[in-house]
């Protein structure tokens, strides 16, 4: 196979490709594409803290921030939270959209960039969901001894909230269920819920709103038995040693992404308000969770 | 069964055919379906169990981590492998720990994560007392007693460690409307090769049976009507029913000729008998008649010339001389010395006979002739061919045809006269050369006894064959020849 043959998708090879093309015809082309093609690649890591799987949004959000960056972006995505985290933490992607939890864990580690903003505010709460069908489950208390399903280790919403919400109370987490499980993204602690795998869940709530707008019949076999109170929302991150003008740009775009038609569109679609820049005392609440659980 | 045993081959071979036919089209197709059922079984099964086999291989890390959740996806898309083929969809995918807790089902309503099968009952509840919970079984297809279901339990082993089982559980009813959809095709297929094969081998069969019909009806007419029985038409063939027709024809040409031989036998004797009686009636006759005429001529001849004498001697000696002439045609004597028949004797007996001829505007044809004078009385001869030429102008249509045949050779003479009119019915053939039997309104019925007589004291043979349209008399008398 020849070298020209090959899908080119490794940013230096484009780089060398762009410079050859451009010597062999004794000009610079201009154009965004070409631009794009000899900066360096913005990489961001993407975790199911939104609805990760809409394969179609992801791409357009993509194509519209490498208009807005001026620089090639590309979305990493993973199988759960830890990983996305460990990639910022090593810096190996320059800004992660992840949960407060693994946020205030690593606060040292990572530099706040953005907070989405839903419902006019930058914060969400954590559901309790229990299966529909089984009406003698109305509180957390009714759960004791049944098979509860978490969304991810590292997930506020989706596990650090009944972790403590049982500690609150007195229960040892550990024991309470008969059984849990981690489904790795909310969307599916829904499904588990619904199919009647588990007899409760923990949920992102703006995950659970959302789908309850686009799959209601998801939704509507589950019931609410419990509502954290509100949390700091889901933030954008940056590497550590990210260059300011980097972390500037990106936050520019971002916070701007309300005022853009298209981005307007984009967040829309992600039924969010905008983003604002936050602070990290946002993330207090669930700090203080983190650390009442990790004492129990 | 009386009643079968009774029936007519003409039924009786066909429907034994039919029966044949329908079992063996029903043995075929019977055969056909259990094999099928075997086939459909042992695929599903195969089938069964290499899904059981990748799930148990893929299941093995989920289950390993304590991921419920992967586990259940990889069921989840276990499930929606054959939505075509509604057989092939395991009804429940049960994975069990090896505690033999539910550790995820595809059901996870009705197999509730973390219970036992005894928990659960039904078909998986009977499952769990048939399992053999151990690694060293690889793989098991379990059909629970009573169950609506069977199962294809495949172990999850790592490492030599037994992690858990995968149960699959197929619906026997869903297997059925397939099975069913194929009885139904065979059937129809069947149908249709009975529909072509019915009728065909109905018809071979009535041929079968056919000539053993006709050769029944035919021996229905033996030995009472032979002549139908032997017009019956039976096969040629070489088999055996062709030989059996061969047999019965030739039993028919048996009985026939007998029958033929039995007919002429007596009629013969009743001749010689009746020839005998009137030779001997004549002889005691004639030696009184002949006294008493030789008195009336003497007392002519020397008479008293009485005048009523006269009369009544005349009168006497006419009905005697009828008297003698009636005995002598009865007693046909064959004179010692008479001269050879010629060949202008024949035409002597033409112009003897034309005016008969041209009476009935009949003609009469000669067929042959004679070379050379024959050593055979003439006057003798003379009297057959006039008598049967007479006779056969008579019997001949009007405007009809006779004809004369005359042939010698090696020391026989062969004559035959032939007519074309009504033939001579077999009731009288029997009596046809008996004295004072005529079948006709005229004539004393002489004429055939004569022929008849002179025939026999010549040594001749005489046959008459009679059949519509041809009337003949054959002849043969032998003849010494000269050289």
């Amino acid at each position: 196979m020849s070298p020209l043959s090959h899908p080119l998708v490794s940013p230096p090879r484009r780089d060398f490709l762009a410079r050859a093309a451009g010597l062999s015809l004794g000009v610079v082309l201009p154009g965004t594409a070409w631009a794009n093609a000899s900066k360096r690649a913005i990489r961001i890591g993407l975790t199911p803290v939104f609805l990760d799987d809409q394969v179609s949004f992801t791409a357009r959000w993509r194509r519209w921030l490498e208009e807005q960056l001026d620089r090639p972006v590309i979305f990493v995505q993973r199988g759960n939270y830890r990983e996305v985290v460990d990639l910022v933490r090593s810096g190996k992607i320059d800004f992660a959209w992840l949960c407060g939890f693994p946020y205030v864990r690593h606060r040292r580690e990572m530099r706040l960039v953005a907070v989405p903003e839903w419902r006019g505010q930058p914060r969400y709460q954590s559901y309790l969901i229990a299966d529909a069908r089984n009406i003698g489950i109305r509180s957390l208390a009714d759960l004791r001894g049944t098979v509860f399903a978490y969304s991810d280790p590292d997930s506020n919403s989706g596990f650090l909230y009944p972790q403590y919400a049982l500690t609150q109370s007195g229960k040892n987490p550990a024991t309470y269920f008969s059984r849990t499980f981690f489904t790795w993204a909310h969307r599916k602690v829904v499904e588990a819920v619904s199919l009647g795998i588990a007899s409760g869940g923990a949920v992102d709530g703006y995950v659970w709103e959302m789908l309850s707008e686009i799959h209601p019949e998801l939704t509507s076999v589950t019931r609410i038995i419990e509502k954290s109170p509100p949390l700091g929302y889901p933030p954008f991150v940056a590497r550590l040693d990210i260059p300011e003008t980097d972390l500037q740009r990106f936050r520019t775009v971002l916070l701007g992404m309300a005022d853009d038609a298209q981005g307007a569109a984009l967040l829309q679609r992600l039924r969010l308000d905008g983003f604002v820049p936050g602070s990290p005392d946002l993330y207090d609440g669930i700090a203080r969770m983190a650390e009442k659980v990790r004492r129990s | 069964m009386n009643f079968f045993s009774n029936l007519s081959l003409r039924w009786k071979i066909p429907l034994r055919v039919m029966a044949a036919v329908l079992g063996t089209a029903l043995a075929v197709t019977v055969a056909l379906l259990v094999k099928d059922y075997e086939d459909m079984r042992l695929n599903l099964e195969a089938h069964a169990k290499s899904l059981g086999r990748v799930l148990a291989n893929t299941l093995v890390t989920p289950v390993l981590h304590d991921d419920l959740w992967r586990a259940f996806e990889i069921l989840q898309s276990a499930r929606e492998a054959h939505p075509a083929s509604a057989e092939m969809e395991a009804q429940m995918m049960v994975v069990l720990d090896n505690e033999r807790r539910v550790f995820v089902s595809s059901r996870p309503r009705d197999y509730p994560v973390g219970a036992r099968p005894e928990d659960i009952g039904g078909s998986f509840g009977k499952l769990g007392e048939t399992v053999v919970w151990d690694e060293a079984v690889a793989q098991q297809v379990l059909e629970p007693e009573g169950s609506l279901h069977y199962f294809v339990v495949s172990p999850l082993v790592t490492d030599g460690e037994l992690l858990g089982h995968v149960a699959l559980g197929y619906s026997k009813a869903a297997f059925l409307p397939r099975y069913f959809d194929l009885v139904a095709r065979a059937a129809l297929v069947t149908l249709l090769v009975l529909i072509i094969l019915l009728p065909v081998s109905w018809i071979w069969a009535r041929r079968t049976g056919e000539p053993l019909l006709q050769l029944a009806t035919a021996m229905e007419g033996v030995p009472a009507n032979l002549e139908s029985a032997g017009l019956a038409d039976l096969p040629h063939s070489r088999d055996e029913i062709g030989l059996l027709a061969q047999s019965f024809r030739r039993m028919i040409e048996d009985l026939k000729r007998q029958q033929e031989l039995e007919t002429q036998m007596v009629a013969s004797e009743r001749l010689a008998a009746v020839g005998r009686l009137s030779a001997g009636i004549a002889h005691e006759i004639n030696n009184p008649l002949g006294g008493m005429l030789t008195a009336i001529k003497t007392w002519q001849r020397h008479g008293g010339g009485d005048p009523m004498a006269e009369q009544t001697l005349s009168l006497l000696e006419r009905g005697l001389t009828q008297i003698r002439n009636t005995v002598a045609a009865l007693l046909v004597e064959t004179k010692t010395q008479d001269r050879p028949f010629e060949p202008a004797d024949i035409d002597d007996l033409l112009i003897l006979v034309e005016a008969q001829a041209q009476a009935r505007a009949v003609r009469v044809a000669v067929e042959g002739g004679l070379a050379l004078p024959l050593p055979l009385p003439a006057t003798l001869l003379r009297q057959i061919l006039l008598n049967l030429l007479l006779n056969a102008i008579a019997a001949a249509d009007e405007g009809g045809t006779v004809k004369l045949g005359l042939a010698a050779a090696e020391g026989l003479l062969r004559l035959s006269v032939c007519n074309d009119g009504q033939h001579i019915p077999d009731e009288q053939m029997t009596t046809l050369f008996e004295p004072f039997v005529t079948g006709r309104a005229k004539g004393h019925g002489l004429g055939l006894w004569v022929v008849y007589q002179i025939v026999r004291q010549l040594n001749g043979g005489l046959t008459v064959d009679s059949e519509p349209g041809c009337t003949t008399f054959h002849i043969e008398i032998p003849y010494a020849e000269t050289q």
